[in-house]
């Protein structure tokens, strides 16, 4: 079997365990594979420099930011963790049949898309596009960055 | 220039974050306000000018476009910023609240500043994204349960929005391999109908009208705007929705999709069922945040309808009512501001005959109540004659009927709103309020006066507009 498939099935199986566990640190874990997944299949199609900025901001800075929002919080008490495990399984009962229909589907209606894709840039390309070209987009990107974090900090300081 | 407009609020954000917050309390609230005011000035003259004012520039890197249409949201988030910080400074009432609302001010601006001048996709979706993020802090601001549970289902159906819009320019990139306006332009035009565009179209379409607040996506948009705080609410309410869904709307329409009548079709059906649904919900509503929310559904929808007519009278008129309704919307939250303040309460059950003791309220409220059903000779008037007008021109005559019914009822649930709060007689126990502090009430002239006066000289105003 071809490893990006592989790969990519294992990187949809980390997101469902993202959005199914009950714990939060495990969903940021689990978010935090999935994206160290994405950087190997980025890495095996020749963006290295891509992978890098996933591995380094969503595997990496996102990972962080979630876990120190995390420790601010409290634990449940364990009664009320197992009632509420229990009506979160009872959510994802119809998954299974919704999988399953979307891969019949999916087989069912696939066919190949013909697009001309634009020819690989180098290295040197993709770092003259990120600071030449798209420099409003990384100033955006650190205000989404400043804002988040700002957020983190005022709602979380001080509260019991 | 046009960068100073992303540069001065953000260069203000470090200056004031340098210093200890109380020292900085009066300093903050002024600079902001100036920063606000200003830019409202300044758009407000470039606008009636006679410079030639499509300035492209690319200063710092920063590719960003200076034209008619990116000066009126100039103007209008001034206006509406500076309104929502005056509230602000009567209504939060920590210290560290407030320092904390003008830094996420300044930060919306930001974002906001950056939605009206850029013309790539990517940097679209993004500046879409700082205003989300600092709005869902302001939102969250006073920490409460309900202001936490509006925030989280704003947060859901954004992440929803943001999927649909990152797909949408993964799709985009691979056909036209830029995601600049003119190219997304050229490859729409040469797609011949390709699967993948249309498909790319209506992902980010649907993203935006997420982000609108609009019908079926507008489940979010009133726990956001009751839960908020009362400044939060003038500013979500005026020009963050509006800015974040509509406008950017109008520029991913004007400047990549063109009207195409599959497009048209999709906007008159939204916008007709925004109206009917917003104005539908908000008879009965006993909240006054939340019936002036669901009224700002309705009236998005006519925003959308105009749009849907395609032609640059329903282009005109549908930025018209969006400015009409910044004035409108923005004045009706602050006076709901005033009353939540001195009542303690927004339950309208609990009110009636507030005008006695709150006049400029009571008169203000009514001025915008009237502007909001489009009786003449408001400004509201003339934006949705105009809407009516660009549907009827393009024989979309069922939306048109459609559109003057809702006006209607329109009409219907603020006379309520005026009678349970504001007319007859007042209470026995609110015989003591008393008319709200001069940061409420200023405001709520100002944006009276605008509507007044923007109604009464609609002839100039609309000659200076379009020229």
């Amino acid at each position: 079997m071809n490893i990006i498939l592989v790969l990519l099935i294992c990187m949809a199986l980390a997101g469902l365990w993202a959005v199914m566990t009950s714990l939060l640190l495990r969903a940021a874990i689990a978010l935090a594979l999935t994206s160290a997944i994405l950087t190997i299949i980025m890495f095996r199609l020749g963006a290295p420099l891509a992978g890098v900025f996933e591995l380094s901001v969503c595997a990496g800075l996102i990972s962080v930011v979630f876990i120190s929002v995390i420790s601010l919080t409290h634990r449940l008490p364990l009664q009320e963790y197992l009632k509420r495990r229990q009506s979160r399984i009872s959510r994802f009962i119809f998954l299974p049949f919704i999988l399953l229909a979307a891969v019949i589907i999916i087989f069912f209606i696939h066919k190949p898309i013909l697009v001309t894709l634009p020819a690989m840039g180098t290295i040197t390309e993709v770092r003259s596009v990120m600071w030449d070209v798209r420099r409003l987009d990384l100033f955006g990107q650190i205000m989404v960055l400043l804002a988040g974090v700002y957020g983190v900090l005022i709602l979380f300081k001080g509260r019991q | 220039m046009s960068y100073l407009f992303i540069l001065v609020p953000f260069l203000l954000l470090l200056i004031l974050n340098l210093f200890p917050q109380r020292k900085m309390e009066a300093i903050a609230f002024w600079t902001c306000m100036l920063v606000f005011s200003g830019q409202a000035l300044f758009a407000f003259f470039c606008v009636f000018s006679r410079w030639n004012i499509y300035w492209p520039e690319a200063l710092l890197g920063f590719n960003l476009y200076f034209d008619r249409l990116a000066l009126f949201l100039l103007f209008t988030v001034g206006l509406v910023g500076a309104v929502a910080m005056l509230v602000g400074h009567f209504t939060i009432k920590y210290e560290h609240e407030r320092f904390n609302f003008k830094n996420l001010m300044l930060v919306s601006l930001i974002g906001i500043n950056g939605i009206a001048m850029v013309r790539d996709l990517f940097t679209l979706y993004l500046f879409i994204e700082v205003t989300a993020i600092a709005t869902f802090i302001l939102i969250a601001l006073q920490r409460d349960r309900f202001a936490i549970e509006g925030v989280l289902k704003y947060l859901i159906l954004s992440v929803v929005a943001t999927t649909l819009m990152l797909s949408s320019i993964a799709l985009f990139l691979l056909f036209a391999g830029g995601l600049s306006f003119p190219a997304l332009r050229a490859a729409v035009n040469a797609s011949g109908g390709n699967f993948l565009i249309l498909s790319a179209i209506a992902l980010f379409l649907c993203g935006l009208f997420i982000k609108g607040g609009l019908f079926p996506f507008h489940g979010w948009l009133p726990d956001a705007y009751t839960a908020a705080p009362a400044s939060v609410s003038v500013f979500l309410a005026g020009i963050v929705t509006k800015a974040s869904g509509i406008f950017a709307l109008t520029r991913f329409l004007t400047s990549v999709t063109g009207f195409s009548p599959p497009i048209k079709s999709i906007l008159l059906l939204v916008g007709a069922l925004s109206v009917v649904t917003g104005a539908l919900a908000a008879i009965g509503q006993k909240d006054i945040k939340r019936m002036l929310a669901y009224s700002s559904i309705s009236q998005m929808g006519y925003i959308i309808l105009g749009l849907g007519a395609g032609t640059k009278l329903g282009i005109f008129a549908a930025l018209f009512h969006f400015l009409n309704h910044a004035l409108f919307k923005g004045q009706l939250f602050v006076n709901a501001a005033a009353v939540e303040e001195q009542v303690g309460s927004r339950d309208m059950q609990k009110m009636g005959g507030l005008a006695q003791n709150m006049p400029i309220t009571g008169t203000t409220a009514l001025l915008a109540s009237l502007s909001a059903a489009g009786i003449p000779p408001l400004a509201g008037f003339w934006s949705k004659l105009f809407i009516i007008m660009a549907l009827w021109l393009t024989g979309n005559y069922t939306y048109a009927i459609i559109a003057v019914l809702a006006s209607v009822i329109t009409l219907g649930y603020f006379l309520a709103l005026q009678r349970q709060v504001f007319f007859g007689k007042i209470r026995e126990e609110l015989c003591n309020i008393r008319e709200a502090n001069i940061y409420v009430v200023l405001p709520a002239v100002i944006l009276s006066f605008l509507t007044v006066f923007i109604g009464l000289c609609f002839p100039l105003v609309m000659r200076l507009i379009i020229r």
